[in-house]
């Protein structure tokens, strides 16, 4: 390897430039970082939000999914006729299926008995519904009437329904009214949409929820037998079932669901537009660090040049202040990021992460901004005459 | 006016300028400067040019600082015809020229030693070390080496001058262009600062323009050009 670059090397200007004014770098680092940790928090808002809208569509036991054409999302469930999902039966790859209701209840907290909506799930308990192995065993205590399986990750307003279970107390409450006793716990996590979940049998569902149809159902869950093709299925069963129903692979139900946060609602442009905010901001900050740095290097820059150095060598010097820039905002705007993350996601439990993606965005966000601004300062250094400093 | 040449002219003078004439401004507002002068400086020679404020002085050193643009009449600086010269080729012969400001103008961030290394450092064919080294030459030469390490806020006038000259001479220029370098100093530094480029520049047998007012000097130059209204009048004037 060649490492003349090292042994010819040049004395770091760029870096004296911005190290030897400790007051106004820390300014810049912290101008810089305010506005990733503002790009952080409001992308980690956006993808979390995407994110949990879909986490029990992620957790569903199912190869297709029936919904009605008129639902528009798990906030706004239609429902359609249950017999849809059994006239699937008829096609050889369909194995078997689950019908699934989904509605909005109240909630009451047994600790101070202030009520609160909470997303109801009524399955047959015999049925499949969640890909997880401890679930089947919880879903045989929802076959007694009035037994409920509460979500431990719901937001704490419902009450410490997770401390109260795990001590062996009975926990009681009322849902819609009526009166439930929690016999397990689960593990869902709440979305923008829902605060919490809740899951029980159809029976227990219809009792809670008497408004409800019979025959009614919101979530048709079909398993495929093994090697069969989803995309095909779905085809073959969406024009061969009447159009009071629509199937989806899960797949599509899952990005059906997103479709609904990203186009029909302003939340994800809100976060965007947040984030974008922050870059605006940040751009703002490092384009007045900089360009007041060259304007008052600028009898120094005339200097250099008076001397013999090249424009293009300055250009280069405040290129690499903007580089370094990036680099010293972007350290404490990532640390900063993932510590108010970790609070957001345990006051909220929101699932938000700080993922490879939103690392490298950031930075080359935040490195664009700062390339950017110092390219506009660059434009002052034009100023500097050489000829006027004598 | 010449056409554009930037090939090298072969000279033995350092600068030789013949009617050169320069204006400011345009239309009625348009002043001349420089009115048709003509001189020359040869390789080695400590040269003074005096003058009352306004007379052209300044415009004269920035011209042959190639920090200029020239307009009219020949202007060879090191071999280089300047009128008609490209802003590269001006560029590039302003590494052979060391130039040293009234004002020092050195760079606040940077120490004594890495200022005079920033002029060593247009020397391309040296490693940074050697580089360096010749910065703490430049900086022993001029009686500052335990003051290598100073920022230019902790030196004296005296001292920043100093740093100012080994950093003009760290480039090995052939030609030395000083703005009344010992305006800010009292009499005894200001002899002693340019008894010192007087030595350094006939060791490293460069020629010194130096623009002055400062009576204190002048039997110290090898010639002395009296210039008034943008014209020399003693261009040939043997002082020594």
């Amino acid at each position: 390897m060649n490492f003349s670059f090292i042994k010819f090397r040049k004395i770091p200007l760029a870096w004296l430039l911005l190290t030897r004014q400790p007051l106004r770098l820390i300014v810049a680092i912290a101008g810089i970082s305010f506005a990733g940790i503002l790009m952080f928090m409001q992308l980690g808002f956006r993808d979390g939000l995407f994110d949990t809208s879909v986490t029990i569509h992620k957790l569903l036991d199912a190869d297709l999914v029936l919904i009605s054409p008129r639902s528009k999302s798990s906030i706004s469930m239609s429902g359609f006729p249950k017999r849809r999902l059994i006239q699937t039966l008829a096609l050889e790859d369909v194995e078997k299926t689950a019908p699934v209701n989904l509605t909005y209840l109240l909630w009451r907290n047994p600790e101070n008995l202030k009520t609160r909506s909470i997303l109801t799930l009524g399955f047959n308990p015999s049925d499949s519904l969640l890909l997880d192995d401890g679930f089947s065993r919880k879903a045989d205590k929802l076959k007694n009437p009035g037994r409920v399986l509460f979500d431990k990750l719901s937001r704490p307003e419902f009450g410490p329904i997770e401390d109260w279970f795990l001590s062996d107390k009975k926990v009681e409450t009322e849902v819609a009214g009526k009166r439930v006793l929690v016999e397990g716990l689960v593990e869902l996590g709440p979305s923008f949409g829902a605060d919490g979940n809740l899951i029980t049998s159809r029976e227990t569902y219809l009792r809670l929820f008497p408004a409800n149809p019979k025959g009614s159902i919101e979530i048709g869950l079909v398993k495929l037998r093994s090697g069969s093709n989803p995309i095909m299925v779905t085809e073959i069963l969406n024009k061969s079932l009447p159009n009071d129903v629509r199937v989806l692979t899960k797949d599509q139900f899952i990005e059906f669901e997103k479709d609904y946060w990203k186009n029909s609602t302003a939340i994800g442009f809100i976060f965007s537009l947040g984030a974008l905010m922050g870059f605006v901001v940040g751009c703002v900050v490092v384009y007045q660090i900089l360009y007041s740095d060259v304007t008052d290097h600028l009898p120094e820059y005339a200097t250099l040049l008076a001397m013999g150095y090249r424009l293009k060598s300055l250009f280069f010097v405040v290129a690499r202040e903007g580089f370094l820039l990036a680099l010293f905002g972007y350290l404490p705007a990532y640390f900063s990021g993932q510590i108010l993350y970790s609070i957001v996601r345990n006051s909220t439990k929101l699932p938000i992460v700080m993922d490879a993606n939103k690392t490298v965005l950031i930075f080359i966000l935040i490195l664009v901004m700062c390339m950017g601004s110092a390219g506009i300062a660059m434009r002052k250094l034009v100023d500097a005459d050489p000829a006027e400093i004598f | 006016m010449p056409k554009a040449i930037n090939k090298k002219i072969k000279n033995s003078k350092t600068v030789s300028i013949n009617n050169l004439s320069h204006f400011y401004g345009i239309n009625e507002n348009k002043k001349q400067v420089l009115n048709n002068v003509n001189f020359f400086i040869e390789k080695g020679e400590l040269v003074l040019l005096k003058g009352p404020s306004g007379c052209g002085k300044t415009t004269l050193l920035t011209l042959i600082g190639a920090l200029r643009t020239c307009q009219s009449g020949d202007l060879t600086v090191l071999n280089n015809q300047l009128n008609g010269a490209s802003r590269k080729t001006r560029q590039k012969l302003r590494r052979n020229i060391g130039m040293i400001f009234q004002g020092h103008n050195l760079l606040r961030c940077l120490t004594a030693e890495q200022n005079v290394q920033m002029g060593a450092d247009l020397i391309t064919n040296l490693t940074y070390l050697q580089r360096r080294e010749v910065a703490r030459k430049w900086l022993s030469a001029v009686g500052l080496e335990d003051h290598h390490k100073k920022l230019p806020n902790g030196l004296s006038g005296g001292q920043k001058q100093r740093v100012a000259i080994a950093r003009a001479l760290s480039a090995n220029p052939k030609l030395l262009l000083a703005d009344e370098p010992t305006s800010a100093l009292d009499s005894v530094t200001g002899r002693e600062i340019v008894s010192l480029l007087r030595k350094l520049a006939k060791e490293q047998n460069c020629s010194v323009l130096m623009v002055t007012h400062d009576p204190r000097i002048s039997d110290m130059a090898d010639r002395i050009l009296n210039m008034e209204d943008g014209k020399i009048f003693n261009a040939l004037s043997e002082l020594r």
